[in-house]
């Protein structure tokens, strides 16, 4: 695609800087320190969850924890205490080994159940955006901040975890990691190794919020306005 | 030019700060708040002053490697499948996106909170053609609603209460629910849900670019910039031509000073980084993206002794900090760039004239070098501002009364005197010689190399000033 006025633009910085262009060969500098790796170093995956929990009170998001075998029930309860008549996620392998697509199937004599196809175009947004709730799986979960760190892709849409009333999170435990300083570390790496990053990446920390009406802080603005998280043993 | 807000003298506008209790109280709640937070979260890390070293470290290589990252970055963002245009001016990045807009008859274009597209006037030049711009931001909204420019960069609203905002829904929107924050935010909620759905272009800042990938970072609460970049079919960013990073690993450790630094948050509720137009299949996010990258007198400051003031990351932690900042409010600035920063900045953009009280409208307490992230010297550049507004105008105490009269009616309030007095005191205290500062330390030290600076009164600003004004001395 196009790119326009660029050589005289940078040229101009070049001459301000007091040197040549330059085009190549800028390296990084070794930073004289890295205080982001020793958050939580060295901490155990439970260890983790323990810091994961703990800040989920600060961001107001429900914590819930479970093993594989427990996730239906509680994913079940939980859509139960959201009234969730509507659901989104997205089409995402893991709902198949998370058990994800029997519990769609039980649900769907008195739920609306609506799995991300491509092929239906705007039909998608038209869902998310009247749905009571999305459900997607985190990619990276980062510890300190609590955070779920999503990929989108064709198969999962960025609408699913933002316009529904609530979102629920399912965290596989190996996502886990302890803050935002490993999630970009994957990203940086897949890129040097030339892959190409995903078109939207969204590190989600809780329902949206405003503090904007006098400092008060309001729980759900143009996001969900509730957020839970189950972690999956 | 649009980085000034309005027309009337700096005094007047001062005043109007002082004498508008609410604005006072707020603005003082509101860095309480701020500073505590950040304080906490500072403390929690145990490390901060290594965290600011390597923000420091990371903007300092990234500005003087601005050409290279740029050309990086125009590269990638275009193999992603988008448009990228580089503008000298306001008016060359303003031609471009209106040209856009009309090649797309766009009706309505939905915004996210975005300085530079307050600083080229941005919302002027497209409702020209007819196009209605729709700000999303909850703050922005309401001030929108009532065409009221912004106090604070993080909290813009904060000159408003509850009441106020309840009448403007009402008066604005036909609103006839309570002053609840969460009912009045609920209400914002649905209209503005349709204003997202029916937008036709999307128009958002940017908080870091990441050079490696063509990636726009932004980070939000609201949920709103998602919104901005998710339903319409065609995006454009604007930013800064210094919002940069290197890579992904560099935009994770100033995302980190920023949340913590402007709202004492680990992370916002949303860190959002979106690359190029929609992929193949993919139904949301725009197929038409744009990136405009913006000089507009930036370049000016490259490779002169202010190139520190591009480091700056929008934080507001320096405005948090700030005396002056508490007692006169954001509107007392003139410029969308208020605070320590703005008052370092303003001038380097839009030139000395008009903005000669700026570098005056400080106690140079140091509170705002400390505060910042990335450590930019602000209240030295401060000084060297006053230092080269009096080696310009050559009629020195001309300009000093003009600047200092505008000081003085500052603290004509007895509790701001108070403040700033006490705080001013405190920080020449032991450099003052018979009230006359001589040989001051660091901050104060090319200043007073080259000529004596009055102490502040024991009284205070005014009646010293006042005293001055009476013994005839210039
Ligand atoms: S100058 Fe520093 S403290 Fe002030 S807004 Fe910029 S980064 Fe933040």
């Amino acid at each position: 695609m196009t790119i326009q006025n660029r050589e005289a633009f940078l040229d101009g910085l070049a001459a301000n800087l007091g040197r040549p262009r330059r085009t190549e060969g800028v390296k990084r500098p070794i930073w004289s320190v890295t205080p982001q790796l020793e958050v939580l170093k060295g901490q155990t995956q439970d260890e983790l969850i323990e810091a994961l929990e703990k800040q989920c009170q600060a961001i107001h998001t429900v914590f819930k924890r479970t093993d594989k075998a427990g996730l239906e029930q509680v994913l079940e309860d939980t859509i139960q205490a959201y009234k969730g008549q509507s659901i989104i996620a997205p089409n995402d392998q893991r709902n198949d080994v998370y058990g994800l697509t029997n519990l769609f199937k039980k649900l769907e004599q008195s739920t609306e159940i609506h799995i991300w196809d491509h092929t239906k175009e705007k039909e998608n947004q038209v869902f998310a955006e009247r749905a009571d709730l999305g459900i997607t799986f985190s990619d990276i979960t980062l510890a300190e901040s609590a955070t779920v760190t999503l990929f989108h892709n064709k198969h999962h849409g960025r609408t699913i975890s933002l316009l529904p009333k609530a979102y629920i999170a399912i965290i596989p435990k190996e996502t886990i990691v302890p803050r935002m300083t490993q999630a970009a570390q994957q990203i940086h790496e897949a890129i040097v190794k030339g892959e190409d990053v995903a078109s939207y990446i969204s590190f989600i920390s809780g329902p949206s919020n405003s503090a904007d009406i006098e400092m008060n802080l309001i729980v759900g603005v143009h996001g969900p306005i509730s957020a839970t998280y189950i972690v999956v043993d | 030019m649009s980085i000034k807000i309005n027309e009337s003298p700096y005094e007047e506008r001062v005043q109007q700060g002082i004498e508008n209790d609410f604005m006072r109280l707020a603005v003082s709640s509101a860095q309480g708040r701020f500073r505590s937070r950040k304080r906490i979260q500072e403390t929690e890390l145990g490390n901060w002053e290594d965290w600011r070293q390597l923000g420091a470290e990371i903007r300092k290589h990234t500005v003087e490697n601005l050409d290279y990252y740029l050309q990086q970055l125009s590269d990638q963002v275009s193999k992603r499948g988008g448009h990228v245009f580089f503008a000298a001016t306001a008016e060359e990045a303003n031609d471009y996106i209106q040209n856009v807009i009309r090649k797309k008859e766009a009706k309505k274009v939905v915004k996210t909170k975005s300085m530079v597209t307050e600083e080229i006037g941005l919302n002027r030049a497209l409702e020209s053609l007819g196009a209605e711009v729709v700000e999303s931001d909850l703050g922005e909204w309401i001030l929108q609603l009532d065409e009221d420019p912004p106090s604070h960069i993080v909290v813009p609203a904060l000159h408003k209460n509850k009441e106020q905002i309840r009448e403007t829904f009402a008066e604005k929107r036909g609103y006839t629910g309570s002053d609840i924050p969460e009912e009045l935010a609920d209400f914002a909620r649905s209209q503005l849900r349709e204003e997202f759905l029916t937008a036709e272009v999307g128009i958002t800042g940017c908080n870091f670019a990441i050079a490696e990938s063509g990636t726009i970072t932004l980070v939000t609460n609201e949920g709103n910039a998602e919104m901005a970049t998710t339903l319409p079919d065609t995006l454009i960013t604007v930013m800064g031509m210094e919002r940069i990073v290197p890579t992904w690993e560099e935009m994770e450790v100033l995302v980190s000073l920023l949340t913590r630094s402007a709202v004492g948050q680990k992370l916002t509720s949303y860190i959002t980084s979106y690359t190029g137009a929609r992929l193949d299949d993919e139904i949301d996010g725009p197929d038409d993206y744009h990136l405009v990258i913006v000089d507009n007198g930036r370049s000016k400051i490259l490779g002169t002794e202010f190139q520190a003031a591009l480091h700056c990351i929008r934080c507001a932690a320096c405005i948090n900090a700030c005396p002056v900042y508490r007692h006169v409010g954001g509107h007392a600035y003139n410029s969308i760039y208020p605070g320590p920063i703005g008052a370092v900045l303003t001038p380097l953009l839009d030139g000395y004239e008009n903005h000669k009280e700026l570098p005056y409208a400080s106690s140079l307490c140091g509170a705002c070098t400390e505060a910042c992230p990335v450590k930019i010297p602000l209240h030295e550049m401060l000084i060297r501002h006053r230092q080269i507004i009096v080696e310009k105008e050559k009629q020195a105490p001309m300009v000093e009364k003009m600047a200092m009269k505008g000081f003085a009616k500052w603290s004509s309030s007895p509790a701001v005197y108070k403040l700033s007095t006490k705080m001013a005191r405190l920080a020449l205290n032991p450099w003052t010689k018979d009230d006359i500062i001589g040989n001051g330390p660091g901050p104060l030290k090319d200043w007073t190399n080259s000529r004596n600076f009055p102490a502040p009164s024991k009284q205070s600003f005014r009646s010293w000033y006042k005293e001055r004004e009476k013994s005839g001395e210039e």
